[in-house]
């Protein structure tokens, strides 16, 4: 079992790669927390450094109440997780490669929540994909793991692409990248034209990341990950970077009709999806990466109006859903760890051998279930308060919300009541309690949901408030987060929850083989994605069949083929301009190298001798470097020449390899390179004479030629512009020389091992 | 091969190569030559030592496999590229100091330029000795 790394148990989880993560984390938080103050006084920070300031691109980082309270959970839920990952994966071989992959995607994420620039959070974005693709693959030697981190990988990457489109456009509307001079701006963004495009490019980045139908299923398929990435990055943090940023961008997107329709429609179809499969898993660790999806649903549901109430209940439910959540997956990561399966059927009667992780469970599960007075009771009743206050349709959204959270309840008495109450563990497997660092976690962030439920005040200035004012704007009313509310609609609500939350857990395991039955005949979008990548490299390798044959010359054919009529169609579009040709005055010098490359080609063409034909080339290229010459291009001359030499070198080396120049195949061949060869050339000689027979522009020759001496200190302008003010180009130039070299000698050399 | 004339030409031809492509090397920022042509030389030197003797005693001429000095090569063009950055000047751009300069006599110019001159030189050598040799290697 690829999670149960005990068996090589080596070294203590008091190593630096062990220790140095939680330490950092809590760094961190703290230094978050010196924030909170002024944040929650409704002010921001910002920080910027400059990147590059020609593209309109800066380190610019901007802290207000959405930033703030992310920060503060993805930095203090990392203090937690790592603690608890320092004893889960320890004596694991790869135990540092772990930390360090999930302290970079700390360290990503952070940086994706607090960049103010919407190109730098993009790289971030992309960072937090990369880092998580890392960490779904970690147990890389199982193909499962190696599939479903690629299946991850490209689903949201691809989502990505089209987020950075997205904010390009959104950059050449704004004129600006930074967040914050967008969000000045109000409503440009809703007036332009191009609003529409922007909108879906930008959904289509958040709802492929925030996994929401139909791009629902690699969430479910990266619990291959290891349990504390999945408590970490696939339920608390990465999975809701798609959700920071359609609440990041509520202000400057949001507020339209589509907005609102689109965002209510997936929303709730994935979360009332999502709940009923999540009742189908048998493996808790599915169990809750399906409740996982319940909860994106439900906050994109509510990011879709601009009620106050609606954008409460998402900050809420967001806090509420991290810590149970977390709790949650880190508790299923012990029975794991500690009993070696996940399977519902196997497990029961955890009480007894595990009390702490069984109050962890208890807490969790309760904030789940919605149970006063935790915080996941008076989250629940701000999502029946903020569905009823939809402007879309008000009761349709909260029919949704009172199934999903029913279907929630019962599974929370799944995961976290039938393994420690009911029945027997299985025969064969023992179970003991976690070590303190695994208990940690669970433990706290569970108490965080009951201590926030009991002191709700505390939640609502240091964390869901300035949130909330950050998405919808100061002039909007804050609601106070309060236990009793006296009873009203959501509280009537809240008990018909309880009650279909009861019968459905007792009938679970009949409404689980009913909705299997089912299941199995819908479209299955896992399976779908494997044949879309079937499909993709059955084209590829199609595709590849044709246009790479193998043999060098219909490769040529093609480049020059393409060539000549890409040029054709230049000379055509651009207006045929037929150039006044006189007979020029030529001098000796002229015809001696006329002669040589008329000679060397025709040689060239004639012989079946392929010395011969090397010695034609080289009597053409000596014939091309003298023009060089006579026009007073030395440098050009040299190198052509030294080149000219060297190609022959290398041709007599490999000439010996070489099939015989005698032209198999089919007869037609010559005559077709002929007639390639010869338009090719004369659309070149055309084109040479189109150019030269207009005026030519010197303003840049002259600029090289005056600034050569007295700003680079050099006569030879070839040389100067290669090496100081065209420098970049020639490093461009040389790494690819050197690629080339390192990629032709890796193919040399291992065909000889081989 | 086995050419006497070969033999001895070489070692002079390819002692006269090599000094020639220094000498393009440092010449090139006023007149032609320049790192690019002074690699070539460079690299033409050892070609003909390697076909007058075999690559063996080419590589032992080398003393550094030609893809380190190909390597070596970039990473001196990187670093004079860094140059200017540590001294609080933009990406690539050229430093130069006049030693023994004085209000008329402009002194020996050094610069950041020739440093990525050199780079230059070493990839364009290191480069096109690493595939000849190679393909010689595999004919034989």
């Amino acid at each position: 079992m690829a999670n149960n790394p005990q068996d090589i148990d080596t070294g203590s989880w008091l190593r630096p790669a062990g220790i140095l993560p939680p330490l950092l984390a809590g760094a961190l938080f703290v230094w978050f927390a010196t924030m909170i103050p002024p944040i929650a006084a409704l002010d921001t920070l910002r920080f910027v450094w400059n990147w590059v300031p020609s593209l309109g691109i800066n380190l610019s980082f901007f802290i207000d109440g959405l930033s703030l309270t992310f920060s503060l959970l993805i930095s203090g839920i990392g203090i937690l997780v790592f603690l608890y990952a320092s004893k889960y994966m320890q004596g694991h071989v790869h135990f540092a490669r772990f930390m360090l992959f999930i302290v970079l995607f700390m360290l990503s994420m952070l940086g994706l929540v607090l960049a103010d620039n919407l190109l730098t959070l993009f790289v971030f974005w992309e960072l937090t994909t990369i880092t998580s693709y890392l960490l779904i693959g970690f147990e890389h030697t199982i193909s499962k793991a190696r599939r479903n981190a690629l299946q991850a990988l490209l689903v949201t990457g691809t989502g990505g692409l089209a987020l950075l489109a997205g904010f390009i456009l959104i950059g050449t509307v704004a004129e600006t990248f930074e967040l914050s001079e967008i969000r000045a701006q109000g409503s440009v963004l809703i007036d332009s034209t191009l609003y529409l495009p922007i909108l879906i490019l930008f959904l289509a980045g958040t709802f492929t990341k925030s996994a929401q139908f139909p791009m629902h299923f690699w969430l479910p398929n990266a619990m291959a990950a290891p349990t504390p990435v999945s408590a970490y990055l696939h339920s608390a943090t990465m999975v809701k970077a798609g959700i920071y940023l359609m609440a990041r961008m509520h202000p400057s997107l949001g507020g339209t009709e589509v907005w609102l329709w689109t965002l209510t429609v997936f929303g709730a179809v994935t979360a009332v999806f999502a709940s009923v499969l999540a009742l189908k898993q048998t493996d808790l660790k599915q169990a809750l990466a399906y409740t996982t999806l319940m909860a994106l649903g439900t906050l994109t549901l509510f990011l879709a109006g601009d009620v106050s109430y609606a954008i409460t209940a998402a900050m809420t439910f967001l806090l509420v859903h991290c810590f149970y959540k977390a709790a949650l997956f880190l508790v299923v990561g012990i029975i794991d760890h500690e009993t070696g399966t996940r399977d519902i059927h196997m497990l029961g009667g955890l009480a007894r051998a595990m009390p702490v992780t069984c109050l962890a469970a208890g807490l969790a599960a309760l904030s789940m279930a919605g149970f006063p007075p935790f915080l996941g009771f008076i989250g629940k009743e701000l999502k029946y308060a903020g569905a009823l206050a939809m402007q879309s349709e008000p009761y349709l959204v909260a029919g949704a919300v009172l199934v999903s959270n029913a279907l929630m309840f019962a599974v929370a008495g799944i995961v976290s009541f039938s393994p420690f109450w009911r029945r027997h563990l299985a025969e064969g497997l023992t179970a003991h309690e976690a070590p303190w660092q695994m208990l940690a976690g669970p433990l706290i962030l569970a108490a965080c949901g009951a201590v926030f439920g009991i002191y709700p005040s505390l939640a609502a200035e240091i964390l869901v408030n300035p949130g909330v004012v950050a998405i919808a704007g100061s002039d909007v009313k804050t609601h106070e987060l309060k236990l009793w509310e006296g009873i009203n609609p959501p509280l009537i609500l809240s008990l018909a929850t309880f009650v279909l939350g009861v019968l459905i857990y007792n009938f679970h395991r009949r409404l689980r083989e009913w909705i299997t039955g089912v299941a199995q005949h819908l479209i299955s979008f896992d399976r779908g994605w494997d044949q879309v990548l079937e499909g993709l490299k059955g084209f590829a390798i199609w595709q590849t069949q044709i246009v790479q044959s193998g043999y060098l010359r219909r490769y040529l054919f093609l480049i020059f083929f393409t060539l000549s009529i890409g040029l054709a169609g230049m000379i055509w579009w651009r207006g045929p301009i037929l150039p006044t040709l006189e007979w020029p005055m030529l001098l000796v010098k002229h015809w001696v190298v006329i002669v040589l490359i008329v000679a060397g080609s025709m040689l060239t063409l004639t012989t079946s001798s392929r010395v011969a034909a090397i010695a034609g080339l080289g009597a053409a290229g000596i014939g091309v470097a003298l023009i060089f010459i006579i026009f007073g291009a030395p440098d050009v001359a040299i190198t052509q020449l030294l080149v000219d030499t060297l190609v022959v070198v290398l041709f007599a080396s490999a000439a010996l390899k070489l099939p015989f120049l005698e032209p198999t195949g089919r007869k037609l061949r010559r005559p077709l390179d002929a007639i390639l060869a010869l338009s090719v050339g004369t659309i070149i000689s055309l084109i040479m004479l189109i150019v030269t027979d207009g005026p030519v522009d010197r303003s840049l020759t002259t600029y090289f030629e005056e600034a050569s001496w007295t700003e680079a200190f050099g006569r030879n302008i070839v040389n100067v512009i290669l090496v100081d003010f065209r420098a970049l180009d020639t490093f461009g130039e040389i790494a690819v020389v050197v690629i080339a070299a390192l990629g032709a000698y890796a193919i040399l050399k291992g065909r000889q091992t081989a | 091969m086995k050419s006497i004339i070969l033999l001895a030409a070489t070692r002079l031809v390819m002692a006269l190569l090599l000094i020639f492509s220094v000498f393009m090397l440092l010449r090139g920022h006023n007149t032609p030559g320049g790192g690019f042509i002074g690699g070539l030389i460079g690299t033409t030197g050892f070609i003909i030592y390697a076909i007058s003797r075999g690559t063996l005693m080419a590589r032992k001429a080398l003393r550094i496999p030609p893809e380190r000095i190909a390597m070596a090569g970039f990473a001196i063009a990187l670093f004079a590229a860094l140059i200017p950055a540590f001294l609080g000047d933009g990406f690539f751009v050229g430093q130069w100091i006049f030693i023994g300069g004085t209000e008329t006599e402009k002194g020996l110019p050094i610069s950041s330029v020739l440093v990525f001159d050199i780079g230059v030189y070493l990839v364009v050598m290191g480069s096109i000795l690493t595939l000849c040799l190679a393909l010689e290697e595999e004919v034989d």
